[in-house]
C-alpha cells in the first residue's frame, strides 16, 4: 500500500508553513512529517473520515441559513495541523497585547475625552461616522475601562513570511469552541506525535474565560450567563460549548428580564439575578428599546440597566467601533500615540476611499487590489481585484463613488499555504490564523488559535460562510522534546 | 432552573419515551401480525386509533396496510408524533438545553437521531422485517435512559425530565391498553377465546410487562391484567406506578410533601389518590374505554398545570434573594 510522501508537494510561488522548498521542511515540522510518512494514503483517509464522524457526534454542527432542508454542516477539520514555532508565537502574543490595549485605550477615549480626535490622530468624521460608534456609549466607562474583553484577531502570514493583522474582531469573535474542539479531536487522531513534542496546551481557556468575566463584577458568587441568538444561529454549537464548560447560564433574550433596571432571569423558582452577560447578540438585537426596534433577540431595558452599572456586558457595546476597516489603517499610529511605542506587529497597506488621494489610487487600480467594506465581515461585500472579472470591478468602482466612507483597499496578500488533504493527494491550502484575547484586570493569550482554511484550490477566502474550513493550530514549546 | 430549560427539559424526555413507545408497540404489532390472521386493517388501525393521529393518517393515506401504517407511526415527518419526529425534536430539545445535560447524553441522542434519520432514508419501512430496526431504537433509548441515570445529577432539571418521562409513560400505557377496545369494535371476537388470549399477551408484552405479570399473576385474564397495567404499585410502567414517581419528583422540585402548593401538584395529587382509591371492578364497571379516555384528558391538565406552574415566562414573579 502506499505511503503519504511528500516528493511531489509544490512549495513555489508562496510561503508553505511546513516546507521551506520541496523536500526541505521547516523544523518545526519534523518530527510530524516523519510520522506521517510511516502511514498510508488509506489511513490517512481513514483519519480523516473519523474526525468528520468526530465532529457529527459532538454536534459540532451549524445549520445553513434560509435552508428549508434543515441541512446541518460542520466545518470541514483537515487534519493536517498549522505548526508555529514557541519564537514566532511569542513574537505574535507580544505583539497582540501591545494591539488590545491600545485599541482599548482607543475605544475609551473616543467615548469620552476624545484626545485622540482632538490632537488629530486620526479624522473625526471618520470615527463618528462609523457604523459601530454608539452614541448611546457616549460618557460609558466598563469596568477597568475595557471594552473589548474577548478579540479574536485575524493574522496572516504573507510571503515574506511575516505575520501582518488583517482585522480586529472586538465585537462577537467566534471559533475558539473549534480551537478547543479540533485539539481534543486531533490527540485522538495523532496520539503519537503529541507524546513526542512539546504542544502547549489550550484546554484552560474556559477557566480563563470564566475568571475574566468573574473578575469584571464585585458580586460574589457572580451569576454569568452567556446571551445566545438560539440554535439556529450558526455559532450556537459555540455557545453552549461555552456556558457548558464555563458552567454558567446559557440564554435567550426571552428569558432573562428588566426590572427596576436589574436584569433577571426566569427560572422555576423566581427571579433569579444576573451579573454579568457575555452576549453573543449583535449591538443592534440587544435591547429593542434602544437599538433595532424589531430584534426578538433581545431584552428590553437591558441597555438602560448596563448603563446604570447593574450589569456588565461583554463585550460592551461600541467596541465594534474599532473594527471599522477605515479606522483600522490608523491603529499603527494608534499605537504610537497612546503608547509610545512601534508597532509590532505590522498592518496590511490600506487605502482609505474616504480620502483624496487613496481613492484616486484606488479607482485607477482595482483590478489590483482587494476592496473590502468598512463595516462588512464573513467575506461578504468584498471583491478580490485580481481574480474577479471587469464587470465585476466595474461594478465596484460605481459602489465606491457612491459612497467611498463605505470601502478600503488593500493590496493583494497571498496567504500562506499549509499542506492539506484533498481527495486522493496532499496539496498546498492558504491559510489564516485567529488567536484569541481574554483582557480583564490583565490579558491572557492561550497559545493556541483557530487556523482557517480555503479548502478550494487556489482561493484565498477561508471564511466557514464561503466554503472554508479549519485546521488544529499546535503551538511548541520554544524547547522542543528531543 | 431557567423556565425554558425545565420546559425543554420536560418535553425532550417526552419525546423520547413516546419514541420508545412506539418502537415497541410496532415491534409487537408485528410480531403478533406473523401469527394471527386477521386483515391488514384490523391488525394496523387500532394502532393508529390509539395515538390519536387517526385522522392524520386519513388525510394523508387512502388504505391502511402494514407499509403505510409503519411509515406513519415510525418515519412520516408529516406526522409530529412518529419516531422520525419525535427524535428530531428530542434532539433540537437537548441542543437547545446543551449545557445542562452531559457529553454522553448528547451524543447518544445524537446518536439515535442518526440512526433514525439514516432509517428515513434507506426506507426502512419497506424491509421485508422491520423488527431489527424498532428493537435497535428500543435499545438505544433503555441506553439512553442508563447514561442518564448514571450521568446526571438528580437536580430540578432531572426530576422535569423524569416527571416527563413518566407522564408519556403513564399516557402511553393507558392507550396501549385501549387497543383492545378498538380490536373488538371491529372484529366481534370471542371474548376469552384463544386470539382474546393472544392478544392479551401481546398488550403485556408491547409494554414489556409480560415476565413481570406472569411473575405476580400467573394465569391471564383480562381483569388480572387490567389491574398490573393501571393499579400495581410496584410495576414501572403501570399507570399507577408512574404517577406515584411523578409526584415524588415533584415534591423534590418544590419541597412541598402535604397538600399542594400549586396547580401541577394539586392535579397531579389528584389523580393519583384517586388511582390509589380505586378498584379494578369499579373501573370495568365505567366501562374500560371510557375510563382511560378520562385519565387521558386528566394527564393534560396535569401537563397544562406544569406548564402554568413552572414553565411559561414568569410563572414564579417574586425575586430570589
Amino acid at each position: 500500500m502506499s505511503k503519504v510522501d511528500f516528493t511531489k508537494y509544490e512549495t513555489t510561488g508562496f510561503y508553505d508553513e511546513m516546507f521551506k522548498d520541496t523536500n526541505d521542511v521547516r523544523p518545526s515540522y519534523e518530527k510530524f512529517k516523519g510520522r506521517l510518512e510511516k502511514l498510508s494514503k488509506n489511513k490517512l483517509q481513514f483519519l480523516q473520515h473519523a474526525t468528520d464522524r468526530a465532529q457529527l457526534s459532538l454536534g459540532m454542527t451549524f445549520n445553513v441559513y434560509n435552508d428549508n432542508q434543515g441541512v446541518e454542516r460542520i466545518l470541514h477539520l483537515d487534519i493536517i495541523p498549522r505548526i508555529i514555532s514557541g519564537n514566532d508565537w511569542d513574537m505574535l502574543a507580544k505583539g497582540l497585547e501591545q494591539r488590545i490595549v491600545a485599541l482599548n485605550m482607543f475605544i475609551n477615549d473616543i467615548y469620552n475625552e476624545q484626545r485622540s480626535l482632538k490632537d488629530n490622530i486620526i479624522p473625526k468624521e471618520l470615527v463618528l461616522s462609523s457604523a459601530g460608534y454608539l452614541k448611546e456609549c457616549v460618557g460609558l466607562r466598563p469596568p477597568e475601562n475595557v471594552w473589548s474583553h474577548i478579540s479574536g484577531t485575524d493574522l496572516i502570514r504573507g510571503d515574506d513570511g511575516n505575520f501582518y493583522v488583517l482585522e480586529d474582531n472586538l465585537r462577537c469573535p467566534s471559533g475558539v469552541s473549534y480551537m478547543l474542539e479540533n485539539r481534543e479531536i486531533l490527540k485522538r487522531t495523532f496520539p503519537e506525535v503529541f507524546e513526542k513534542l512539546n504542544v502547549r496546551p489550550v484546554h484552560d481557556y474556559t477557566h480563563h474565560l470564566r475568571d475574566m468575566l468573574e473578575s469584571l463584577t464585585k458580586e460574589s458568587p457572580a451569576s454569568i450567563a452567556v446571551l445566545t441568538p438560539g440554535i439556529y444561529n450558526s455559532a450556537y454549537f459555540e455557545h453552549a460549548y461555552l456556558a457548558q464548560q464555563m458552567g454558567a447560564e446559557l440564554v435567550e433574550g426571552r428569558d432573562l428580564v428588566v426590572k427596576n433596571d436589574f436584569v433577571y432571569m426566569n427560572t422555576t423558582k423566581g427571579l433569579q439575578r444576573v451579573h454579568v452577560i457575555y452576549r453573543r447578540v449583535d449591538d443592534d438585537f440587544i435591547d429593542p428599546l434602544v437599538f433595532n426596534k424589531d430584534s426578538m433577540l433581545g431584552t428590553a431595558g437591558l441597555f438602560e440597566a448596563y448603563r446604570k452599572g447593574n450589569v456588565v456586558l461583554v463585550n460592551a457595546p461600541g467596541a465594534g467601533v474599532a473594527d471599522d476597516k477605515a479606522i483600522y489603517a490608523y491603529i499603527p499610529r494608534l499605537i504610537k500615540y497612546y503608547l509610545g511605542e512601534e508597532v509590532l506587529l505590522p498592518n496590511i497597506k490600506t487605502y482609505i476611499c474616504g480620502e483624496k488621494d487613496d481613492c484616486k489610487y484606488v479607482l485607477e487600480n482595482i483590478h489590483t487590489l482587494v476592496v473590502k467594506q468598512t463595516d462588512g465581515s464573513g467575506g461578504y461585500g468584498m471583491l478580490i481585484g485580481p481574480k474577479s472579472t471587469k464587470k465585476e470591478c466595474d461594478e465596484f468602482l460605481v459602489k465606491i463613488k457612491n459612497n467611498p466612507r463605505n470601502y478600503i483597499a488593500q493590496p493583494m496578500i497571498n496567504l500562506s499555504r499549509v499542506p492539506t488533504l484533498t481527495d486522493d493527494t496532499i496539496e498546498g491550502r492558504h491559510v489564516d490564523l485567529r488567536p484569541y484575547c481574554l483582557y480583564g484586570k490583565d490579558i491572557k493569550i492561550v497559545p493556541g488559535a483557530l487556523t482557517r482554511v480555503a479548502l478550494t484550490k487556489g482561493s484565498l477566502v477561508v471564511n466557514s460562510s464561503q466554503g472554508g474550513g479549519s485546521k488544529d493550530t499546535w503551538v511548541l514549546d520554544s524547547k522542543t522534546k528531543k | 432552573m431557567l423556565s425554558r430549560v425545565a420546559n425543554t427539559m420536560y418535553w425532550m424526555n417526552r419525546y423520547i419515551e413516546r419514541a420508545e413507545n412506539y418502537a415497541r408497540f410496532m415491534d409487537v404489532n408485528f410480531n403478533l401480525s406473523l401469527e394471527s390472521q386477521p386483515n391488514a386493517e384490523e391488525q394496523w388501525k387500532p394502532l393508529v386509533v390509539i395515538t390519536g393521529d387517526w385522522p392524520l393518517y386519513q388525510s394523508l393515506y387512502e388504505t391502511v396496510n402494514k407499509n403505510n401504517v409503519i411509515y406513519f407511526l415510525g418515519f412520516d415527518p408529516q406526522n409530529q408524533n412518529s419516531i422520525y419526529s419525535c427524535i428530531t425534536q428530542a434532539r433540537e430539545n437537548a441542543r437547545s438545553i446543551r449545557p445542562e445535560i452531559t457529553k454522553e447524553v448528547w451524543e447518544q441522542i445524537n446518536a439515535i437521531y442518526f440512526f433514525v434519520k439514516d432509517g428515513l432514508e434507506k426506507k426502512r419501512w419497506k424491509n421485508n422485517d422491520p423488527r431489527m430496526f424498532f428493537k435497535k431504537i428500543k435499545e438505544n433509548c433503555q441506553l439512553l435512559y442508563g447514561i442518564l441515570d448514571a450521568t446526571i445529577s438528580r437536580n430540578d432539571g432531572w426530576h422535569f425530565g423524569k416527571i416527563g418521562q413518566l407522564i408519556e409513560r403513564a399516557d402511553k400505557t393507558s392507550r396501549v391498553m385501549d387497543v383492545k377496545y378498538h380490536i373488538l369494535l371491529t372484529t366481534h371476537q370471542e371474548v376469552g377465546g384463544p386470539l382474546d388470549l393472544m392478544q392479551w399477551a401481546a398488550l403485556l408484552k408491547s409494554v414489556s410487562a409480560y415476565d413481570m405479570y406472569r411473575k405476580k399473576y400467573g394465569k391471564l385474564t383480562a381483569v388480572n391484567i387490567s389491574e398490573f397495567l393501571i393499579l400495581d404499585k410496584r410495576f414501572p410502567r403501570s399507570m399507577l406506578c408512574c404517577l406515584i414517581h411523578a409526584e415524588k419528583s415533584l415534591q423534590e422540585i418544590t419541597g412541598n410533601t402535604g397538600g399542594f402548593s400549586n396547580e401541577a401538584e394539586k392535579q397531579l395529587g389528584k389523580l393519583k389518590s384517586e388511582l390509589e382509591f380505586i378498584e379494578i371492578g369499579d373501573v370495568f364497571e365505567s366501562g374500560l374505554h371510557e375510563y382511560l379516555d378520562e385519565f387521558q384528558k386528566r394527564l393534560n391538565a396535569v401537563s397544562l398545570g406544569l406548564y402554568n406552574s413552572f414553565f411559561a415566562a414568569q410563572a414564579q414573579t417574586q425575586i430570589q434573594q
